[in-house]
């Protein structure tokens, strides 16, 4: 794997519009990934990003939010790094079905949903001094558009 | 980054609020205030159009979301225009094409 991009944002919301226009630029110049992959790259990367700015702004913190893009023959991977408190992407509150009510209750927490649909692998590796988000994708149609 | 927020009261008893640009975290708080500015005016029929949005993340999602019940509890409604497959798969993805009632013009979201 070949690190072809690191970087290094302030936590703060504008920010994240520049990530997706970086590493969707980039991820489309290397040409591994078709284009609607990319389209499911930024949309991952961007909730990843979202997660990273706000786990800083919990612990008021003015660390950078790092992000790295690696290549290598068949996939694209992104890594972002954050510096908050952790959490445990095991133990998220579980939505009620769409079709209760109780569901417009819920307006956070599909972020990491969406992030686990999109890519085609995560990782999270989450402790007290931090969380490292990696992001998977492989050349080739997505298993999610085979589903919709 | 701006976010387009244009608003169309000319469907009455419909408002329709097109929306243009990416909904992320740093603009969708944006759009939640032009929601709930619309809501106090008592517009409590409102069709979020996004043809013009180029992005959209779960916090676009939420504010949606919350704008629902806004609405419902006024026994108003929210509803959508969208014929872009890269916004409506965030939709289709999370389930709320069942919760959302999502058109494919303007037209036909005022025509209910």
């Amino acid at each position: 794997m070949e690190e072809v991009l690191e970087l290094e944002i302030p936590a703060r919301p504008e920010f994240v519009a520049l990530v997706r226009l970086v590493v969707s630029s980039v991820a489309s110049s290397r040409r591994v990934l078709a284009e609607e992959r990319i389209d499911d790259v930024k949309l991952a990367v961007s909730e990843a990003c979202t997660n990273a700015i706000e786990a800083h702004s919990d612990v008021e913190t003015d660390d950078h939010v790092v992000v790295r893009l690696f290549e290598g023959d068949d996939r694209l991977d992104v890594v972002i790094d954050d510096r908050g408190t952790g959490f445990d992407p095991e133990s998220l509150p579980e939505h009620p079905p769409v079709t209760d009510p109780e569901r417009l209750n819920f307006e956070r927490g599909l972020g990491i949903p969406l992030i686990r649909t999109l890519v085609d692998e995560v990782d999270f590796d989450s402790g007290a001094d931090g969380t490292s988000v990696r992001l998977t994708v492989y050349c080739g149609r997505a298993k999610i558009d085979d589903l919709l | 980054m701006e976010l387009g927020l244009e608003v169309d009261d000319s469907h009455p008893p419909y408002t329709v609020l097109a929306v243009k640009g990416e909904v992320d975290v740093y603009t969708a708080p944006r759009l939640r205030e032009k929601l709930v500015e619309l809501v106090s005016q008592g517009k409590h029929k409102i069709v979020v159009d996004l043809e013009g949005v180029d992005f959209l993340d779960s916090t676009g999602l939420g504010v949606l979301v919350g704008g629902l019940k806004r609405l419902r509890s006024h026994d108003g409604d929210l509803t959508l225009v969208c014929t872009q497959h890269r916004i409506l798969k965030v939709f289709e993805i999370t389930g709320l094409t069942k919760v959302f009632a999502i058109h494919e013009t303007v037209d036909a979201a005022v025509a209910q």
